[in-house]
């Protein structure tokens, strides 16, 4: 029986069976602590943030006239008051954003996976790669240049939601199609065979297999546009007002209402601006949990 | 309810690829048969183009005449979608839809093409169930996902999803090559009842399965990789298996390749 160590020579790998020298052990700590040394940089600023906005906006928020009232009547000496017009008006912005841009995703996302073939549709997916980088001030210089150059139109809380539909679409767009591309296509093939037409296809059997994670994909990008600032400074002024008319008259949001009580330097302000920057994070937050426990619950 | 098939020259393509070529066969009505062949050789594709999900995928065309009952399947005026409801297909790996209840999955072809009767619909899917020799298994538990069930009778609920719809022809891609001996004998012991009432069209590997269930044998092979497949020799099953007009006939079923 030959073996390849034959004569006397070298094997290539030693038969030892011992723990590793205390040089390979050393050379294997190394890129450990690296790792770990990574890991503590990537996460110490994000639980310090979150440590400051909650121990300096926390105890706002725990009266409930925070969530109740608005900022009428209140200077920056006054304690009081509250964020309602700002969550309102956050609120409100994000469900025409979503109602406007959801269609508009799901139905690019149906052409360019079912549908699109050739020219037309890599022109619209390469269309959607330029979105997806467009900075958000951008977008609303756009949208400005639309509505109030052209159009000749106000400032208003609508504007806002058309500039962050900019920016939200590209997300749900790409998200909807991964969805739709996890559906298998033996499930298609079992519906063309009994006769169904592909557009019913698509929406009666297609869709509704891959609706999870369609609302997943929906709230996250929702979760991406309610704290894009930008839009808001340029299309939607403060006011301390409650409003809940997206045409006409300032809309606050939580965004410029954080914006507005930072440049009054007194302490009451000081307060105000820290809780409404937790009360963003919390919305964050809430449409986040939202959209994995959609995920979860809705899994077959 | 069974009709016959008769196709005439026909030839199979994947965009400028010739896939299958010069096919021209006569199926009867009420009668299981069987294709078999070595892999690659055009089985699935050909039977793909008699319910006209050939052409699903990009570049899939035909040329040449698929007539059921001397009617075109493949003329300018005919619906391919019309055409599958009325030849049905069962695929080779269960494809219950993931979100629909048992009831719904076999209700599905019904429901998507516009019968709303819920009276309809129960007795229908109660039928077809019955048919598909699945009622007593899931009779308590038609609420429940569709794929929630074996592997097995999983695929009997998509032939009980298939005949709902009350098709002239069953053609079945394979059907028991994802399941085990016994489902596979379940499902054989099903076509031979489907077959008092539909026209069956099996495609197989399993030679013996082919003997054991079908009236006819069609046997495909490739002339070499590369070229397209042919219908070599088609005859009543009892012969094929025991003394075939071709020597590649012979050599395929007395195992010498394949």
């Amino acid at each position: 029986m030959t073996s390849i160590a034959a004569a006397g020579a070298t094997p290539l790998i030693g038969p030892s069976i011992e723990r590793p020298s205390r040089a390979r052990e050393i050379r294997n700590a190394i890129p450990t602590d690296l790792i770990w040394t990574s890991f503590f940089a990537a996460v110490v600023p994000l639980v310090w943030i979150l440590y400051t906005v909650i121990t300096k906006g926390l105890s706002l928020l725990l009266s409930s006239t925070w969530w109740l009232e608005s900022q009428r009547g209140i200077t920056v000496r006054h304690v009081g008051g509250g964020a309602y017009h700002a969550i309102v008006g956050t609120l409100l912005q994000a469900t025409v954003t979503a109602l406007i841009s959801v269609p508009i995703a799901i139905f690019t996302a149906v052409y360019l996976v079912e549908y699109g073939r050739g020219r037309l549709a890599r022109a619209v997916s390469f269309m959607v790669d330029i979105l997806t980088g467009i900075p958000s001030i951008v977008a609303a210089l756009f949208i400005y240049a639309l509505w109030v150059t052209t159009l000749g139109l106000d400032r208003a809380g609508f504007s806002v939601s058309l500039a962050l539909v900019l920016l939200m679409l590209p997300v749900v767009v790409r998200s909807t199609e991964e969805m739709l591309r996890l559906v298998p296509n033996e499930l298609r093939e079992a519906s063309y065979a009994l006769g169904v037409p592909k557009w019913k296809t698509i929406s009666r059997v297609v869709i509704p297999t891959a609706f999870s994670g369609i609302v997943t994909g929906v709230l996250l990008g929702l979760a991406r546009v309610i704290g894009e600032t930008a839009p808001l400074l340029i299309l939607g002024p403060y006011t301390k007002e409650i409003n809940f008319n997206l045409f006409s008259g300032n809309m606050a949001a939580l965004p410029t209402m954080i914006n507005w009580d930072r440049t009054q330097s007194l302490q009451p302000a000081v307060d105000r601006t820290w809780a409404a920057a937790l009360t963003l994070i919390l919305l964050v937050l809430l449409l986040n949990i939202a959209g994995r426990v959609i995920a979860r619950f809705s899994r077959v | 309810m069974a009709q016959r098939i008769d196709v005439t020259d026909l030839n199979v393509y994947y965009g400028s690829f010739k896939a299958v070529e010069d096919v021209s066969m006569s199926v009867e009505p009420k009668s299981v048969t069987a294709f078999i062949g070595p892999s690659g050789c055009g089985k699935s594709t050909f039977l793909r183009t008699l319910n006209r999900m050939h052409e699903v995928i990009p570049g899939g065309r035909v040329e040449g005449k698929v007539e059921l009952n001397g009617r075109d399947l493949y003329a300018r005026t005919v619906d391919p979608v019309a055409v599958r409801r009325v030849v049905g297909m069962v695929f080779q790996r269960p494809n219950p839809f993931p979100t629909m209840t048992v009831f719904d999955n076999v209700a599905a072809g019904l429901r998507l093409n516009g019968v709303r009767n819920k009276k309809a619909l129960s007795e229908t899917v109660e039928q077809s169930l019955r048919g598909a020799n699945l009622w007593d298994e899931v009779k308590d538990r038609l609420d429940k996902p569709g794929a929630g069930l074996s592997g097995g009778q999983q695929q009997r609920l998509c032939i009980a999803r298939a005949i709902a719809v009350e098709p002239q022809v069953l053609l079945m891609d394979e059907p028991c090559s994802a399941l085990d001996p016994i489902s596979t004998l379940a499902i054989e012991d099903l076509i031979n009842d489907l077959k008092s009432d539909y026209t069956i069209v099996i495609v197989t590997h399993n030679m013996q399965q082919a003997a054991r269930i079908s009236d006819r044998t069609a046997f495909f092979n490739l002339a070499a990789t590369g070229k397209p497949g042919r219908l070599i020799e088609m005859n009543d099953t009892t012969k094929i298996f025991s003394n075939p007009t071709e020597k590649a006939t012979e050599d395929y079923v007395s195992g010498r390749f394949g």
